[in-house]
């Protein structure tokens, strides 16, 4: 019986803490409320991902699709929820220990404004908030609510980002907050269109009178504003200009879950948007979306990575590392094949990972050295050994060097080019790993070939809060990388459910 | 034809012109003005497309015995419905982004996007200059 509800309790039981935490406010206990509600949502998650074989359906009070609201939990959207529940739990316990220095208001260290008073409630409820919005987008079958969990975790994103450590925060957070709001706001038109040509907001049955349709230009544009919407949400290359400075400069635990999971549930947003509610037909055949979207993502993949080079600080070069790597998701899905798909689907979690992983040791480093600028780190292979190791497995994560998951999806990746005949992209993606491994190789020189500096201050002590979860992620990283095969098999049936229209009935 | 999509150019026009400004304009309480005009032109887009010609408002008309009258065109209502959803998220969206022009204000004295970004240079040629000689303290604003 209650394992029928199981779609719901993942967005519920957020929801329902998020206020709960704001009312009882005591930082010792709103921490364990958060940890065990996003822990609660990621076990339920698993459970899903453990029963899912044909798509879920659930109906939201009862009311049949069409009339009621739908929730669909399809295997590849059960990855994906499991995905961002559970590094939502693993950046929520990094939170708990001397981390948390690193959040604005929540340190005895006060701020301009910040008084001596605790705020450390509010940064859990907009947390646990944000992560509501990502999993509702994520499972929801319903065109209008996609925009409202959209809009429901931006909001709580502008809030965390702002919480980050120096001024710099505001502004990063605000611009983010503008070209948020647009993204939102096309996406909104996107969604608006759609309905007016079809009368409804069911993903699948906007499909099926997609269908009978034909080819309108109303189409063509509903399809261009949710393409742009999405777009400035994931940080396809043109757009990627909010990316840098809000992860570099929200809070350590904020930038981890950030980086792990808002551009992975925008792109599985995409990927439905393609494949669910318009059609690979229509969307590659007739629209020719994979000329417009491949070279965006080449793009961005030589862009971000040449950029990540020249970064003068760790989360930075984390942040534009970021851009090339949506890069390599979208040109997965512009190949328009199920292999792609396939390629797609992995580096999604691959990268979403192994970015969490390196953004926590980043946290430690901070917490450690006081600052993540790369000039602070020279040596930092002889003053904290465990921390560099684990920082350079996640790198090779990155390059996809063989032996980690990083591997495993770019090999796919590659598979996939080849297979369409695109011996072009495969070369670029291999020229671009190059790109990744003279950024890796950067952060590895500093560590390991320089001397660490005579006069270094450094707090003793692992902390272990978050070294843990960075060395599970990595860990994780590594062993799909060495036995890849029931992952793999379990993202080629979702390719190739998502590819069939999403298991629409 | 051209008349009766007039309401579809005041949407265009109203879109365009909350883009511009929050394009254009530098200063960030500006940005939010656009920003609003631009959700609120989307809203007209919804409300407008509800409307059915000849349509009553979508309330059930009843005879007097209490049997619906048949034949009655009522106008969608579920356009508006969605809209009360995004006047909300507007609202909340003018409240978050407002109050971060506020700290923006307290925290660098002005809310002019060219200050404000030549301020954001200065802080970063200080912190990856002057630090070296204590990287411990740099990391406070």
């Amino acid at each position: 019986m209650t394992l029928d509800q199981l779609p719901v309790l993942v967005i519920l039981i957020p929801l329902l803490t998020a206020p709960l935490i704001v009312l009882i406010r005591t930082p010792a206990v709103v921490r364990l409320m958060a940890i065990a509600a996003a822990a609660a949502s990621a076990f339920c998650a698993a459970m899903l991902v453990a029963r899912v074989g044909e798509p879920i359906s659930y109906h939201m009070g009862g009311w049949t699709p069409g009339i009621g609201i739908e929730l669909r939990a399809t295997k590849a959207s059960a990855f994906v929820l499991a995905l961002v529940t559970g590094i939502a739990t693993v950046a929520l316990l990094l939170g708990t220990r001397g981390t948390r220095l690193d959040v604005r208001g929540t340190s005895d260290r006060s701020d301009a404004t910040g008084g001596q008073r605790s705020r450390e409630h509010l940064y859990y409820a907009a947390f646990l908030t944000c992560l509501v919005g990502l999993c509702g987008m994520v499972i929801t079958g319903d065109a209008f609510n996609v925009f409202v969990f959209l809009e429901i975790s931006s909001l709580s994103t502008y809030a965390l980002v702002a919480m980050g450590p120096r001024r710099r925060a505001f502004s990063a957070a605000f611009n983010y907050l503008v070209l948020g709001t647009i993204g939102g706001t096309f996406v909104l038109i996107g969604i608006g269109l759609l309905y007016q040509m079809t009368g409804t907001l069911n993903g699948p049955a906007i499909s099926a009178r997609i269908q009978e349709i034909g080819d309108p230009r109303t189409l063509h544009v509903a399809f261009g504003f949710l393409f742009v919407g999405f777009a400035i949400k994931l940080a396809v290359f043109p757009l990627h200009q909010w990316l840098p400075n809000a992860y570099a400069e929200s809070p350590s635990a904020v930038s981890s879950f950030l980086a792990g999971t808002a551009t992975k549930v925008i792109y599985f947003q995409l990927i439905r948007m393609c494949l669910v509610v318009f059609g690979a037909d229509y969307v590659f055949g007739t629209l020719h979306f994979g000329s417009i979207l491949g070279p965006l993502s080449l793009l961005g993949m030589f862009a971000g990575s040449l950029a990540a080079i020249y970064q003068l600080s760790l989360k930075r070069l984390l942040a534009y590392s970021s851009i090339g790597q949506v890069g390599y998701l979208t040109l997965a899905l512009s190949l328009g094949t199920e292999d792609g798909l396939y390629a797609g689907l992995l580096h999604l979690g691959a990268h979403g990972v192994t970015k969490t992983g390196l953004f926590l040791l980043a946290s430690v480093i901070i917490a450690h050295v006081g600052t993540d600028r790369l000039a602070s780190l020279n040596g930092l292979g002889k003053r904290m050994p465990l921390v560099a190791f684990l920082f350079v497995v996640g790198g090779i994560g990155l390059i996809g060097v063989p032996g980690t998951a990083g591997f495993v999806s770019k090999w796919a990746l590659l598979q996939a080019a080849l297979a369409g005949d695109h011996l072009f992209l495969a070369g670029a993606i291999l020229v671009s790993s190059l790109l990744a491994v003279m950024y890796v190789w950067r952060v590895v020189e500093v560590m390991y070939f320089r001397e660490p500096p005579e006069r270094a201050p450094l707090r003793p002590g692992y902390d272990w809060g978050a070294l843990a979860p960075a060395g599970l992620l990595l860990g994780l990283s590594i062993a799909v990388g060495l036995y890849s095969e029931p992952i793999c098999v379990y993202m080629r049936s979702a390719a190739a459910q998502l590819f069939a229209g999403g298991g629409a009935p | 034809m051209i008349a009766n999509l007039w309401h579809y150019g005041l949407v265009v026009v109203l879109m365009m012109t909350g883009l511009y400004i929050v394009i254009a304009k530098r200063n960030y309480v500006k940005k939010m003005m656009g920003l609003a005009i631009f959700q609120t032109s989307v809203i007209m887009l919804y409300v407008t497309m509800g409307k059915v010609t000849g349509g009553t408002p979508p309330i059930f008309v009843q005879n007097d015995d209490g049997t619906l009258t048949e034949g009655i065109v009522y106008s969608n209502p579920l356009p508006m419905v969605l809209m009360l959803t995004a006047i909300v998220v507007g609202v909340a969206t003018m409240a978050v982004g407002l109050a971060l022009v506020v700290r923006i204000k307290e925290a660098y004295g002005t809310v002019e996007d060219d200050l404000v970004t030549e301020l954001n240079r200065e802080d970063e040629a200080r912190r990856h200059l002057s630090a070296a000689a204590q990287p411990i303290k740099e990391s406070k604003s």
